[in-house]
């Protein structure tokens, strides 16, 4: 293998989650400037995780400004649950009112239709 | 309060322990979205994002992993979400590089990079990098999280996460030893 295409791999190489094939290995084995840059790549990924404690200050008053953002989302959320309650509320009375008219309706049919069918001795 | 006892009590609607999980963890959060982003104005509104959509996924999580690395995803995701809008309202080029403004020769990571302030051009390289390979290699070398995931909150493939962390890495060491690269080349 040439060192350009072992360069090439070594970016993905350099964390040990993707294992080299023989090839690579041997040639990183006896090639200095492979060794180099492969030392160049643990470096810089070295460097960046330490970079996870490296923290930054927050601009002042943004933690204040987040919980507000927070407090106004949770009211709005109340708010809705509540009217969204209420609309239930609308709609469980509005859909009580219709089964009840509808079985008055079908009652007073089927009382009106008894009333109004021949019975069986006159047409004897 | 523990922090279980404070995520068991915010998950029942407690907006006070909520509010003290934002406090224990805001500086951390911040930090992520300064990184993700490349700058404070962006990571403002993306912390802000991100702690509006904890509150409201607070009840999902399930503890299988630490609220911080919870946090980082939600964080992730809003970032992505919020250079997606800022890239259609300012046609910013999300995958080409950066020119850094000031190119005086002390300035350039490759120059500077065997100084002491070693970590500092490393963040300020991570900031020259299009967002895309930045966010990849921010969230999987700096905060260890794993390819799924990245590519979960980021809206893409495994295989595309991994390709931009190729990418990253190799733009990283050309930005920082820049002289190397040329030795090697010869």
């Amino acid at each position: 293998m040439r060192c350009d295409e072992v360069a090439a791999l070594l970016p993905t190489l350099v964390d040990g989650t993707v294992p080299p094939n023989l090839a690579v290995e041997h040639h990183v084995e006896s090639c200095l400037r492979c060794q180099a840059e492969l030392a160049r790549y643990r470096r810089l990924l070295r460097t960046l995780q330490q970079l996870r404690t490296r923290y930054i200050e927050p601009t002042p008053g943004l933690l204040g400004e987040t919980l507000a953002a927070l407090e106004e989302a949770a009211e709005r959320r109340a708010v809705r649950s509540i009217l969204s309650g209420r609309r239930l509320k609308y709609a469980g009375a509005i859909g009580g009112t219709a089964v009840a008219t509808a079985a008055t309706a079908a009652l007073l049919i089927a009382r009106s239709r008894r009333r109004g069918a021949p019975s069986l001795s006159l047409a004897s | 309060m523990e922090q279980a006892e404070l995520i068991a009590a915010a998950q029942q609607g407690d907006r006070a322990a909520f509010d003290e999980l934002v406090r224990q963890t805001f500086v951390d959060t911040f930090t992520l979205a300064c990184r993700l982003t490349g700058n404070e104005e962006d990571a403002r509104d993306v912390v802000q994002d991100a702690y509006l959509r904890a509150w409201r996924a607070i009840g999902k999580f399930r503890g299988e992993a630490q609220f911080s690395t919870w946090m980082y995803r939600i964080t992730a995701n809003a970032s992505a979400t919020h250079l997606r809008k800022r890239h259609r309202h300012r046609t910013e080029p999300l995958d080409e590089v950066t020119e850094p403004a000031d190119m005086r020769p002390e300035t350039q990571p490759a120059t500077a990079f065997d100084s002491a302030d070693t970590l500092e051009h490393v963040a300020a390289a991570i900031n020259e990098l299009p967002p895309k390979l930045r966010s990849v290699v921010v969230l999987k070398d700096v905060y260890d999280l794993p390819h799924e995931a990245i590519a979960e909150e980021l809206g893409i493939s495994v295989a595309a996460a991994k390709v931009r962390l190729h990418r990253a890495r190799r733009r990283l060491r050309d930005e920082l030893y820049e002289q190397g690269a040329e030795a090697h080349a010869v």
